[in-house]
């Protein structure tokens, strides 16, 4: 990443990493091998590619901004906090990454569906339903992609050096004062690298969105649902769109590196 | 001398082509061997799991194997070259995606119909009594999406009967509008009478008029790369012989 230090790569790390670059890459040259480019302006003017394409860069963004407002306190409660059944909570926290997305869909529903726990409440005493809303396709998307920032997160603490957090103790500061103003400045580059991935799998999120958001233009059709959809009448379409979800994540990913992650990790 | 009256009933039932699906040599007769792999729409895993199984019991070293997905995805899977022997599509549309190519053995023979059928919780909690019922805006309603069979055939039916729906949700497949009703999170659904049969009990099925109009039919044919071809053939015939029909309607299906 840093080129000034000038590390050569060792020649037993070379072979396995491009192997692991061709890996990684080879699909998505399949994609854009096959991408119609004649077909580009008339696939993606075709009616709710913009939406469907608005409504995931909106519910993805707003699923980071929850696990960040709720993961990065649990992150630092796995990772400091000295309390019994830690490693209880942590294998709950992991369970969203090994249950099968379309399972996670049907137990938000048993939470959170009209005959569900939480829901049916919700239901008598507000007259609020969750599913089939937008509200759904975000609570999907933090639930999946939730995990991932909390173990980034946990691990940038593990890392970071505790006599700094010590130092700022013995030095009067609050246990917030020192998380606000010593920790959280500490694990940046973690959180950050923890926000790109969830934001990531919240972007890319099928599963648990169309069993429990289901899949209509405008208010739950994300991109990876209207994907599905084309590649059963039309996988020249399917392709187009696989494409344009591609290039806006990365170059949405590339602008934040610039702006905020490039300071952040270098 | 076993060995050699089998080896000659293979190449009997290789010879006859696509057209023996048709003709009427008594099955059991032949020992059938190896694997046999049917790729098949969902909607059929009860029903071809049971003939399977029957084909499996006559010939002791047959072994029988299903892949059951959407029609659409296992049209792809065979155009990509999947090592299936019999393709039975829900629709014929992804059947001509697969004939199209030249992958298919001879023509392609509808074996079976589907109509939609409404389906609600047990109890019918909304009190729905027909397609009407699809307009009304205070119910949760689920109904396929038009890319997928069924929802093409659903938006047929909304056309016939001159309702314009106002579904909740346009789902991806016919068992994902099914699983909403089971969990009671939708108020109904339109789905095959089949899938109505499947998961009786937990759901109620309602028929009206206009499914006719829409009637899904199910075309199986033998592939042209097919491993197992003398397999192939002997499970098409069983699903094309009056005992395959008898199971086809015993799980909600329609004589074609």
């Amino acid at each position: 990443m840093s080129r000034h230090d000038g590390a050569r790569v060792p020649a037993p790390l070379l072979v396995p990493a491009a192997l692991g670059v061709l890996f990684l890459a080879l699909p998505l040259v399949g994609l854009l091998v096959r991408t119609p480019w004649s077909q580009l302006g008339t696939q993606l003017g075709a009616p709710g590619v913009g939406e469907a394409l608005r409504l995931s860069l909106v519910s993805a963004t707003l699923a980071t901004a929850v696990s960040l407002l709720l993961g990065v306190p649990l992150a630092w409660v796995l990772a400091r906090s000295r309390a019994r059944g830690r490693t209880v909570l942590r294998a709950l926290v992991t369970v969203p990454l090994v249950l099968p997305p379309v399972v996670g869909g049907v137990a938000l529903f048993l939470v959170l569906g009209r005959q569900g726990i939480v829901g049916s409440w919700l239901d008598e005493a507000f007259g609020v339903t969750i599913p089939f809303t937008t509200t759904a396709v975000v609570i999907a998307a933090t639930f999946v992609a939730m995990p991932f920032l909390v173990i980034s997160v946990e691990g940038a603490l593990r890392a970071a050096d505790a006599r700094f957090e010590d130092v700022a103790a013995t030095l009067g500061a609050g246990r917030w004062t020192t998380f606000r103003r010593v920790t959280l400045p500490l694990v940046a580059p973690g959180v950050a690298a923890g926000a790109v991935l969830c934001w990531a799998r919240a972007l890319g999120e099928f599963g648990a969105t169309i069993t429990f958001a289901g899949n209509f233009p405008g208010t739950t059709q994300t991109m990876p649902l209207a994907v599905y959809l084309a590649l059963q009448r039309d996988p020249d379409a399917a392709i187009v769109l696989s494409v344009l979800l591609l290039a806006v994540s990365l170059a949405t990913l590339l602008l934040l590196r610039d702006r905020w992650l490039g300071r952040a990790t270098a | 001398m076993r060995r050699r009256l089998a080896g000659l009933a293979v190449l009997a039932l290789t010879a006859a082509g696509c057209a023996g699906a048709d003709g009427a040599e008594p099955r059991g007769g032949d020992e059938l061997t190896g694997t046999l792999t049917v790729f098949a729409a969902a909607s059929l895993t009860d029903v071809f799991t049971e003939l399977g199984d029957r084909l499996a019991d006559d010939h002791p070293g047959l072994e029988v194997r299903f892949s059951f997905a959407g029609s659409s995805a296992l049209a792809t899977q065979i155009s990509q070259g999947a090592p299936a022997d019999v393709f039975a599509s829900a629709d014929e549309a992804q059947m001509a995606v697969v004939t199209d190519a030249g992958l298919a053995d001879g023509e392609p023979q509808v074996f079976t119909r589907n109509v939609l059928e409404i389906v609600v919780p047990a109890g019918n909690p909304a009190g729905v009594t027909g397609l009407a019922d699809f307009a009304r805006e205070e119910l949760a309603l689920a109904v396929c999406a038009a890319e997928v069979p069924c929802g093409a055939a659903a938006e047929d039916v909304f056309a016939a009967a001159g309702v314009t729906a106002r579904p909740d949700t346009l789902e991806e497949d016919v068992r994902a509008a099914l699983t909403k009703v089971e969990l009671d999170e939708v108020d109904a659904a339109l789905v095959y009478a089949s899938d109505v049969d499947s998961a009786e009990g937990a759901v109620e099925g309602i028929s009206f008029p206009e499914a006719e109009q829409a009637a899904n039919d199910y075309p199986v044919c033998v592939l042209a790369d097919a491993p197992n071809p003398a397999a192939a053939r002997a499970f098409v015939e069983l699903v094309l012989s009056p005992e395959g029909r008898e199971a086809l309607a015993g799980a909600g299906f329609a004589a074609p």
